[in-house]
């Protein structure tokens, strides 16, 4: 990959990043969520962001599949920056967070693209984000080219009020079950899947049990005379 | 009662116990006789969620007509225990615990995979000792040794070859005393942690997995011998559970069936991790599309696999197995005593009668864990039975933010039906062996 070295002519500088979406803030020491921080440092503020947006270049790859993928969807009467609204290089991966009404035209462009070719979709994988207000649901995709070699991860966003994401089952359909389970889990409706029905939880479970507001359950139990509580309920540092 | 209304079908006799209304024949007995004739047989069968052949708790709901499979549907979900939401409420290291329990039969490739998500997420992937490496991939390929072990073992007795299903189970053994050996356990082993092992392999650890190796170069050829030119054999696995490229692709097969059908995608040479680019090895592929191309290649995947444990031998050199970061490494020194693992006495010694400053670091560091900064990653491993992936999010917390396993009997059984369509009955169980799904790792 290519590090930028910052000093001599014509190292490739540095990826500069926004600062990057807030979505949470952890206070004190350690995050104990009950019980007092008697460390002296109660009053500590930490934002958590997420790695924000960056600039090109973006190194390696992923300036030429980004290239092709403007490309193609130009060829298609799209502009780019509407379709893709974000590109995150970190931690040597790259994601392009894609608008969801576009988010079907893309995979497709992307599979069916020769210079792009991503032939393998391993499957879709939810994330909720209370704190990231009007983006709550997250549904990230990752994408493997066998033909060139090359992983990419999609990321669509819903807010909670309207939890509606395209299916891509048209274009992979081995995201038939995946996104079943992501419905299963989180309630993000994937719209045109043929069938969308739980898949893992009981047909007639209420609730979507990975959403954090969903807790974890359990009950406390005894163990050499002592009451262990469940697992959320005990007092915990983050 | 007032008299007897008469029906347009019902016969009225009357007994002298009253009015008796016969509702049998009527005009029907036209209907019922053209239904009678008819050779439809279309029936709908429930096979599992209980059945031997169905590898735990799969449930398989057939349309059969007569003896063919019209349509074939999963339903999964028996088994799904909330390891990933569970993950949530546990810190990073103790993670390793709840994913060693997803596919049972794959436990090192659980946790390898998890912690290398781990790992890139701290941004210490470059940092892991070489001997953590060379053990994590010997731990591996033992792995998809016992594992393609048991799928060959477990087909073979859903045909009624229970030679071969003691076989393999007796090689199996083989592998879990070796497991048992370096781990302590025989499955569960939560080895593998982020940063390195658990602990550093335990004398005459080379010594045995030579002797293992001796034993299974005698024994790996019996399943030759045993199946693979075996007429009844090849009668029931040849042409069954075909899949195609086209249909692996769509489906996102990977592993046996997608090298089945002639592509040789393997991870451990396409996008090497844990060393594999240093080891030399092959990755074998059958153009027929078929459960008994599966076969072939899980045994010769075996061959190879003793070939890469040959070559981890020769690479063990002295070293540490966990990061320098004691931020990030377990502080316990850990042993192995008559009871099982656990801390060593020489480091509960040291904490609580002679450093004060040691004990704080070990109560901070096992209760409450290491902050990993925000991000999200991905990490895949070639497993026995494909591409298993993990898309791990932290929010810069000691816990996971979201754990996701990609598992590949999860999307492997989603070609179920495409290859099951169309055949007979007992082709299914066939055609599902081949898969080789493991229910604690597709419902998790």
């Amino acid at each position: 990959m290519t590090e930028g070295n910052g000093n001599g002519n014509g190292a490739v500088p540095a990826p500069r990043q926004d600062p990057g979406e807030v979505i949470g803030v952890r206070r004190g020491m350690f995050g104990a969520d009950k019980g007092g921080d008697t460390s002296g440092y109660g009053g500590l503020v930490r934002t958590v962001r997420l790695p924000g947006a960056s600039r090109r270049p973006y190194g390696g790859y992923f300036d030429e599949v980004a290239d092709e993928l403007e490309g193609a969807l130009e060829e298609q009467g799209l502009v780019p920056g509407e379709v893709i609204e974000k590109t995150v290089v970190d931690r040597n991966e790259v994601t392009f967070h894609v608008a969801r009404e576009h988010l079907l035209q893309v995979t497709r462009t992307l599979r069916d693209d020769p210079a792009l070719r991503f032939e393998l979709c391993t499957g879709v994988s939810g994330v909720h984000f209370p704190g990231d207000k009007g983006r709550e649901l997250h549904a990230v995709y990752h994408l493997r080219s066998i033909t060139h070699n090359r992983v990419i991860r999609l990321e669509v966003s819903a807010p909670d009020s309207d939890p509606h994401v395209p299916s891509v089952v048209e274009v992979y359909p081995t995201n038939d079950w995946h996104e079943r389970e992501t419905y299963d889990f989180f309630g993000l409706i994937f719209d045109g899947h043929p069938a969308l029905t739980r898949i893992m939880m009981p047909d007639d479970w209420q609730g979507f049990p990975q959403r954090k507001d969903y807790p974890l359950g359990g009950i406390p139990v005894e163990y050499k005379g002592a009451q262990i509580p469940a697992p959320d309920q005990r007092r915990s540092y983050s | 009662m007032s008299t007897p209304t008469t029906h347009a079908t019902a016969g009225i006799r009357e007994t002298t116990e009253g009015t008796v209304y016969d509702v049998t024949g009527g005009d029907w007995d036209e209907i019922a006789a053209a239904a009678a004739r008819s050779d439809d047989e279309r029936i709908i069968v429930n096979m599992g969620p209980q059945h031997p052949s169905t590898h735990g708790v799969l449930r398989l709901i057939l349309e059969i007509d007569g003896e063919t499979v019209t349509e074939a549907r999963c339903g999964i979900g028996y088994l799904h225990t909330g390891i990933e939401k569970n993950l949530e409420y546990r810190t990073w290291t103790q993670g390793t615990t709840f994913v060693t329990r997803m596919d049972y039969l794959t436990p090192f490739f659980n946790e390898t995979a998890y912690c290398m998500a781990v790992e890139k997420l701290l941004g210490i992937e470059g940092d892991i000792p070489d001997r953590a490496n060379v053990i994590r991939v010997l731990l591996m390929e033992l792995n998809r040794i016992s594992s393609h072990l048991v799928a060959i073992a477990t087909g073979g007795m859903e045909l009624g070859a229970t030679t071969v299903m003691i076989f393999g189970f007796r090689d199996r053994e083989l592998v879990l005393d070796l497991y048992e050996l370096i781990t302590g356990l025989r499955m569960n082993h939560a080895y593998i942690r982020p940063g390195g092992l658990s602990q550093d392999l335990p004398p005459g650890t080379v010594d045995a997995l030579r002797e293992f190796l001796k034993k299974m170069k005698k024994n790996l050829p019996e399943y030759d011998a045993l199946c693979t030119g075996n007429p009844v054999f090849k009668a029931r696995l040849k042409d069954i559970g075909h899949l195609d490229l086209a249909g692996c692709m769509a489906l996102g097969a990977t592993g046996p069936i997608l090298r089945s059908a002639g592509l040789p995608h393997d991870l451990r040479k396409s996008d090497p991790y844990c060393g594999y680019e240093n080891y030399d090895f092959e990755v074998p592929t059958v153009d027929t599309c078929d459960s008994y191309g599966r076969f072939l290649l899980r045994l010769e995947e075996m061959r190879q696999s003793l070939r890469i444990i040959e070559q981890c031998i020769d690479r063990l050199e002295p070293g540490p197995v966990m990061v320098g970061d004691k931020k990030i490494a377990w502080p316990a020194q850990l042993a192995l005593g008559p009871d099982g693992l656990g801390n060593s006495l020489d480091h509960i010694k040291n904490i609580m009668g002679t450093s004060m400053e040691a004990l704080i670091h070990h109560f901070k560091l096992v209760t409450e864990g290491f902050r990993v900064p925000p991000g999200q990653t991905y990490a895949a491993v070639e497993s026995p039975k494909g591409e298993l992936g993990v898309h791990a999010v932290s929010d810069g917390g000691t816990r996971p933010y979201r754990v996701h396993f990609r598992d590949p009997s999860f999307t492997n059984l989603e070609a179920m039906a495409a290859m099951c369509e169309g055949g007979q009955v007992a082709d299914v169980i066939v055609a599902v062996a081949s898969i080789d799904p493991v229910m604690g790792g597709v419902d998790r």
